[in-house]
């Protein structure tokens, strides 16, 4: 076990490397000039273009500024954005937003997500297992911004059962509805995927044999059934956080939350390079640790990769 | 008493079903058994009907409509509503804020989501494809390079690094876009295919190419190719309507597609505004974008239910 | 079914124990199973009977509908697909087809277990062996989670598991395939059952393993003095440890004899065939017997006698007649204890 936490551990290096590097290259090196575009439409004076460029330290080779805000981070810094204000700053405000909105959806997608997957799975055929299952298709095939929209031109402007925008990103109870928008498309991948291998779970032979042992319904579903149906419902789940706080931008923007997806859209918008640096870096890292925190997880839940 | 053995029996659907397969009747191969099973599918009929009536629409729009979709006329149809009666007219769905046919849009719109969808679908499989073959069929170092790779790319959301590299483009068109889409939306099917290549390499019909004097490449193309070819086709037709819905959204944030690219994303993404007042124009192109998205993974699931024996 | 009021008429090997009534009885079982293509017929009017003590061999090919009789029994058939349109399931006495739900769970396991054949799937991966033998002393006796597990060891080491108290937490993935199956039966034989059916107990194992296995199974059943159906395609396995034998074909028995009468004299040509094809040290350089053809669609069984278009000897009263479960006798007439023979032509077979 203890070997298997260290290789993972050893691979998330390069991962993390390649990630940001591919991030920085991206917004640094392609066209499109971040400090000319700091001037809007106007012509900017070359001098001053020059100074900031230094000032950035966007005159030196790429590799050069790569490594010295990577050795920043091991600091804290993360650099300064073009408008002046640190950029940890900046994400020390977005991220507990995002976090908060996240977390209530992830929390969503797990209770709503395994409990119909279950239900679905168990009684596959049925009419709630159909029903289900048409809306899961419905919510998949519909553009998440559409649902934000309609969601809130319906709650928010013709029935007015909540603000049409969050104005306090503090309030769980404004927050509900955009999490369970943002939620609406991964807490479908859940309910399927749990009916899935539930239902390919209920004709395995080691069910068969639970039966034959004269096990209570009950405890054939809740011990023999659960566990091994939810092993991969876990691990899509962990990725999934990771994801849904990256994948906030349309939400936050429809419902003007004021979190990581919106800043982070702003500063594609603006050519803000090392706001986005700084924010998909982090975004990154959440990504490779929640990942790894599968991978434990699942070895913890199934022998047959613990003992690989 | 020497051993005699019997074809051995397993559960009982699998030997009742196999029973049910021998004797008098000729024997089914596994596709002749999934096209047997799709034939007799409703969805994988509605999703087909579907799916070539908005390629057609996609090929030749004017079969549909004779309204060109840039026509406007502000004064006269400014966000005038929908006469539902008026079937395959201009007005049918009534008209946009710039006073054009959203019915004619609409239909014209099909092109662009369609030519995206089926072009990122192409290159993420064949890119995805080619990683994770390679990467499963040899192992060692290049399997660790590719996953790698894989993971790297992995890192980033579809939306988010679309939207990264796309910002950089100021002129975009459908070809942009699906690059931009390709980039990062290939890491799927290449771990699809990894896992599926790993499985077959073991598998006896493998040892025995080999044992035969096969080379890699006729091994990997004839002998495991075909068997792994069905889970990443059900994959990628599932995908291409989550890379249509997607270029929606690139365009709704403003760096997809843009005018004068008629597409149902920049229409959807200029309608936001005039939702309250005139809902058509957002409702329209967006039932029309989630029709196309919900044919191509209903046909992806059809396709996997039939050619998945262990769910029937 | 004509078939079924005639086997009652061939008379039980051995006198039944006590009360008069056989430990298990089956009765003109009929199961079938509804599908898209069609109803498969899998077993088609099944009459069978064990006692204590007694072991009963069921043989035929896939399909014959030799496990899913074993599963009826057990009540683990998945209902719908499958249906038993008639027939009864005598335990004890009592028809286990009208008992509720709840009894029948109370049954399995505690006076009737299974073996089955793939130890390694029918095991739960995720779930460690003194687990899942504990779990039977927990839900049928409702002891602790530490006298289940106390138990469990004192089971794996009943069915030799060297070093038991330390493999007692390992995972069925850890073990063999013998040593997996020796689980399997451990797990069977824990509530010391009246009835075990095993079905192909030995098939997933290597040959030297199969013996081992196989001879604990008939140790312990002697032991413990219970009824054994072993269900299985082997007929080398069947000559060491069955008392009889009965030979499915399409659904139906076709033949039922003590053990070695069947081996010296079959009396269907479907048996006779079974035996014929198999290799013999005495008969080298000849070339080896195969019954022709193959095993028939369940969807569409061939009318009459259902093996006839395999059967050397087909008349053309074997394609309209259905044969019933016939007594065999000697030439002379007398009974044979035990014997019958589903054939028109089974004087011929036999003494012909």
């Amino acid at each position: 076990m203890g070997r298997f936490v260290a290789r993972r551990l050893l691979q998330m290096i390069p991962v993390f490397i390649g990630t940001t590097l591919l991030i920085f290259l991206m917004v640094y090196s392609l066209p499109g000039d971040p400090i000319k575009s700091l001037f809007g439409p106007k012509a900017a004076d070359p001098a001053t273009v020059a100074r900031l460029r230094h000032e950035y330290g966007l005159d030196k080779p790429l590799l050069e500024q790569y490594w010295n805000y990577i050795s920043g981070l091991f600091q804290g810094d993360f650099g300064q954005s073009f408008t002046g204000r640190p950029v940890a700053d900046l994400m020390s405000e977005a991220f507990p937003v995002t976090i908060r909105l996240a977390l209530l959806a992830f929390g969503f997608e797990v209770i709503v997500g395994i409990a119909l997957g279950v239900l679905t799975g168990m009684r596959r055929g049925k009419f709630l297992d159909q029903f289900v299952l048409v809306l899961t298709l419905i919510v998949i095939s519909i553009p998440v911004f559409v649902i934000g929209y309609v969601t809130q031109f319906l709650l928010g402007l013709k029935w007015k059962v909540i603000t049409p925008t969050v104005q306090d990103s503090e309030n769980l109870g404004q927050l509900m509805i955009p999490a369970i928008v943002l939620a609406a498309l991964s807490l479908a991948y859940v309910i399927r995927l749990t009916r899935t291998t539930v239902g390919e779970n209920l004709r395995a032979d080691y069910i068969r044999t639970a039966v034959a042992k004269g096990l209570p319904r009950k405890r054939v579903v809740g011990v023999h059934l659960m566990r091994n149906s939810l092993i991969p419902v876990v691990t899509f789940l962990g990725t999934d956080l990771g994801l849904l706080m990256g994948g906030a931008i349309v939400t936050e923007g429809i419902f003007n939350i004021q979190g990581v997806g919106f800043t982070l859209f702003k500063a594609i918008q603006t050519s803000e390079g090392p706001t986005v640096v700084g924010i998909v870096t982090v975004l990154v890292l959440v990504y490779l640790l929640t990942s790894l925190l599968v991978d434990l997880l699942y070895a913890v839940l199934d022998p047959r990769i613990r003992y690989a | 008493m020497p051993e005699k053995t019997l074809p051995h029996e397993t559960t009982v659907p699998e030997a009742v079903s196999t029973a049910m397969k021998s004797g008098a009747g000729k024997p089914r191969s596994l596709g002749q058994d999934a096209w047997r099973e799709l034939r007799g599918s409703w969805l994988f009929w509605s999703s087909g009907v579907l799916l070539v009536l908005f390629i057609v629409m996609a090929a030749f729009p004017t079969l549909f409509t004779g309204v060109d979709p840039r026509q406007a006329d502000l004064r006269g149809h400014y966000l005038a509503p929908p006469n539902w009666s008026h079937f395959f007219e201009a007005d049918w769905f009534g008209y946009n804020g710039q006073g054009q046919s959203v019915y004619a849009r609409t239909v014209h719109g099909a092109r662009a989501s369609i030519i995206v969808g089926v072009c990122v679908t192409l290159a993420v499989t064949v890119i995805g494809g080619l990683v994770g073959m390679l990467a499963g069929y040899f192992g060692g170092w290049v399997d660790a390079l590719l996953s790698r790779l894989t993971d790297i790319f992995f890192g980033i959301p579809l939306l988010l690094g679309a939207l990264t590299l796309l910002q950089a483009f100021t002129h975009r068109t459908a070809w942009t876009v699906s690059l931009g889409l390709a980039t990062f939306g290939w890491m799927q099917i290449a771990r699809v295919m990894r896992g599926a290549v790993i499985t077959q390499k073991q598998a006896d019909f493998v040892t025995a190419a080999r044992a035969l004097g096969a080379g890699t490449g006729r091994i990997l193309f004839r002998h495991i190719l075909p068997n792994v070819i069905g889970p990443v086709i059900v994959v990628a037709t599932i995908a291409l309507g989550g890379y249509i819905s997607t270029e929606a959204t690139l365009s709704y944030l403003g760096i997809g597609l843009q005018d004068p690219v008629v597409s149902w994303g920049v229409d959807i993404s200029a309608a936001q505004s005039q939702l309250r007042d005139a809902p058509h124009v957002l409702l329209v192109p967006a039932s029309f974008l989630s029709l196309t998205v919900l044919a191509f993974i209903l046909l992806g699931d059809a396709v996997r239910d039939a050619l998945d024996p262990k769910l029937r | 079914m004509t078939t079924m009021e005639k086997t009652a008429n061939v008379p039980e090997p051995r006198a039944a124990d006590g009360d008069g009534t056989p430990l298990l009885q089956v009765r003109d079982l009929h199961v079938e199973f509804h599908t898209r293509d069609g109803v498969a017929k899998a077993v088609n009017g099944v009459n069978y009977s064990v006692n204590a003590g007694e072991t009963l061999a069921v043989l035929g090919e896939s399909g014959s509908g030799k496990s899913v009789t074993a599963q009826a029994i057990m009540g683990i058939l998945d209902m719908p697909p499958g249906r038993i349109p008639q027939g009864e399931i005598l335990f004890r006495g009592q028809d286990m087809l009208k008992m509720s739900a709840e009894e029948r769970r109370k049954l399995r396991g505690s006076k009737i277990a299974m073996i089955f054949q793939d130890a390694l799937s029918s095991l739960n991966p995720v779930l460690s062996v003194g687990y899942q033998l504990g779990e039977m002393y927990r839900v049928h006796q409702g002891l602790s989670k530490k006298e289940a597990k106390a138990k469990a060891v004192e089971l794996m080491d009943r069915v030799r598991i060297p070093a038991a108290k330390e493999r007692v937490d390992d995972y069925p993935h850890q073990f063999s395939g013998g040593m997996r199956q020796r689980i399997m039966i451990a797990m069977a034989l824990a509530l010391e059952p009246d009835l075990i059916i095993a079905d192909e107990p030995t098939t997933a194992l290597d040959v030297t393993v199969q013996a081992q296995v196989m001879d604990l199974l008939a140790e312990l059943q002697r032991e413990y003095n219970m009824g054994l159906i072993l269900i299985t395609h082997d007929l080398g396995v069947v000559a060491d440890v069955a008392d009889k034998i009965a030979v499915m074909y399409a659904g139906r028995i076709v033949e039922t004899a003590p053990v070695d009468e069947l081996y010296q004299r079959p009396a269907h040509p479907y048996t006779r065939g079974l035996l014929d094809s198999i290799p013999r040290l005495d008969q080298k350089g000849q070339e080896l017997y195969a019954i022709k053809g193959l095993p028939p669609n369940l969807l569409n069984i061939p009318s009459g006698c259902a093996f006839n278009p395999r059967c050397p000897k087909a008349q053309d009263i074997c394609r309209t007649e259905t044969p019933a479960l016939a007594p065999v006798t000697e030439r002379d007439g007398a009974p044979l204890a035990g014997r019958g023979s589903a054939c028109h032509f089974w004087k011929e077979t036999i003494h012909g």
